[in-house]
């Protein structure tokens, strides 16, 4: 659906890498264009036409992102990215508020963004990086949580939807856990907010990263949104302009409020001003409908694929967009350049989850990722390449 | 040359690979290598006695073009004196990079002559080579020290 708002739909490609960054549609181009050529400014510090302009389209990005999460627009943090914000949660706020012997639970499928942070965290102060068991689809059950829960869990880290898998956590659920264990739940939404409803208030978050550009937004621009009272809590990792009251030459200083004090200097404003656009955007045709237009995609692609006897699916049943898979005996990236050579854009990798080896026992796997712009013919052209794979080398080579 | 042959030369290679497969010795020089434009994942080792390359053996996951590059460089050095291995190493990497190279000294490797077409496979061609190149410096440097 809504091919026609994509201009690279117009050339004859079929995307399905939506899980590493979205296609852009016109209003979300158009928005950061009428910024850059027609009202080009910076915030807070105008008292011109344009800059007014471009502060209400600024600030009123925070209310937009605090509706479509179910959030306060105090809690809405601008950053750079998923892996900024899950950062400044870890460097911000868990280093003042750990110490050594406290567990942090995660699980192997997740992103390197929420890995690497922890693991530094573990070597400057000491806490302990523990790892959640998997089900047999490679998933995380609500029950494996309970059970991994000791006196010293202070976090629980997870992607809501994985990035490989694409297995859907009941973050709902855990959210409830959390709660009723004093336990301080991250979530990671890079590939969730874009796909599905996110409800930060009833699920209970602490703190909830995503990624503009994983949502037909810019790249460049992320959001971290954070409980009120613990963004409070939380440091800047970044001083500067823009996020004080004042500075003196005595030394001493005040910063600005939450959320203001967590984006120093001028901020990506093109992009937080695209990131609107692409909200609206989304929400004009529903979480709801996108959800359930990638499901019956899905579906249909794996039916196609289980009739191809060459063909290894890794995650047949997780409730996503996202399909993980191999050519048998061929290495992912030699799919990946084949399907380049029929125009169909997917991921050949390892997708930053290294240590999902450890539980599927491959290191690489195509990834074909969707989205609501993609269609049936779609998923045909990428069964009908896939079919004719035996001749991949004569392609490839 | 003949895009049937080439293609051959480097399925062949790629399907069975000269040297996969590490051995147990200390007194071969090793390497890990990955490349940054691809997912490959390669060890290589090297044998060198008296300048002379005696062996190099390689293993792990890469695509066709790594394992099949890795094959026939291997192929191409062993026996060679470190001189002669180094300007194979130098004419092949121009050979990747279209500038100019000696096609005469590189044998089985002009398979790879046109790669620049696909760009995005430039770094599983050089892997091998960057690898084998980072072990001859290493050598250097061991002289050097000595």
């Amino acid at each position: 659906m809504n091919r026609e708002d994509f201009p690279m739909l117009d050339e004859d490609i079929v995307y399905f890498d939506n899980g590493a960054t979205t296609l852009k549609p016109r209003c979300v181009t158009d928005s950061i264009v009428k910024y850059m050529s027609r009202h080009t400014s910076n915030i807070h510090r105008g008292d011109y036409d344009a800059a007014i302009v471009t502060n209400k389209l600024y600030d009123d990005t925070r209310e937009v992102v605090a509706r479509f999460v179910n959030a306060s627009s105090k809690e809405v943090v601008f950053t750079s990215g998923t892996t900024m914000s899950i950062n400044m949660v870890v460097f911000g706020f868990m280093k003042k508020h750990l110490k050594a012997g406290d567990e942090v639970l995660i699980t192997k499928s997740e992103h390197a963004s929420n890995v690497l942070p922890w693991l530094k965290l573990s070597e400057e102060i000491g806490i302990v990086v523990k790892y959640m068991d998997l089900n047999d689809e490679y998933e995380l059950t609500v029950d494996s949580v309970r059970k991994s829960i000791t006196p010293n869990t202070k976090v629980i880290s997870i992607a809501h939807v994985t990035n490989v898998i694409g297995d859907v956590r009941d973050v709902s659920t855990i959210g409830k856990i959390c709660q009723d264990n004093n336990i301080y739940f991250c979530v990671d939404g890079a590939q969730s907010v874009p796909h599905m409803k996110e409800d930060f208030k009833n699920s209970n978050i602490d703190f909830l990263s995503f990624s503009g550009h994983k949502m037909c937004g810019p790249t460049g621009v992320g959001v971290l949104v954070g409980k009120y009272d613990l963004l409070k809590e939380m440091d800047p990792l970044c001083y500067g302009g823009g996020m004080n009251n004042f500075f003196e030459a005595d030394s001493s200083y005040e910063l600005k409020e939450v959320p203001i004090k967590f984006e120093a200097g001028t901020p990506p404003i093109a992009e937080v001003i695209g990131l609107r656009e692409a909200i609206l955007y989304l929400e004009s045709i529903g979480m709801d409908k996108i959800h359930e237009h990638e499901m019956k995609l899905k579906e249909y692609l794996i039916s196609k694929l289980e009739a191809i006897p060459n063909i290894t699916i890794y995650n047949k049943k997780s409730d996503s967009g996202i399909l993980a898979f191999n050519i048998n005996d061929v290495f992912a990236q030699d799919s990946s350049v084949y399907l380049n050579h029929y125009k169909i854009f997917v991921r050949a990798g390892n997708h930053c989850a290294k240590i999902l080896k450890d539980e599927i026992g491959i290191k690489n796997t195509v990834r074909c990722s969707m989205y609501f712009y993609n269609n049936f013919s779609d998923v045909e052209r990428l069964v009908s390449a896939l079919e004719k794979s035996e001749d991949i080398f004569k392609v490839v080579l | 040359m003949d895009s049937n042959l080439r293609r051959q030369v480097i399925l062949d290679n790629y399907q069975e690979p000269m040297n996969r497969g590490l051995v147990d010795d200390e007194s071969y020089l090793k390497v890990n290598t990955n490349s940054e434009s691809c997912i490959d994942n390669l060890d290589f080792m090297m044998l060198v006695e008296d300048g002379i390359i005696k062996d190099i053996r390689f293993d792990g996951e890469a695509c066709a073009i790594s394992t099949s590059a890795s094959s026939i460089m291997i192929r191409s050095l062993i026996g060679k004196s470190v001189d002669d291995a180094k300007n194979i190493l130098i004419n092949y990497k121009n050979m990747i990079a279209e500038e100019e190279y000696n096609s005469d000294i590189l044998g089985e490797l002009n398979v790879y002559d046109e790669i620049c077409k696909q760009p995005n496979r430039k770094g599983c061609a050089l892997l091998s080579s960057n690898a084998i190149e980072k072990m001859l410096g290493e050598l250097g440097n061991n002289e050097n020290n000595e």
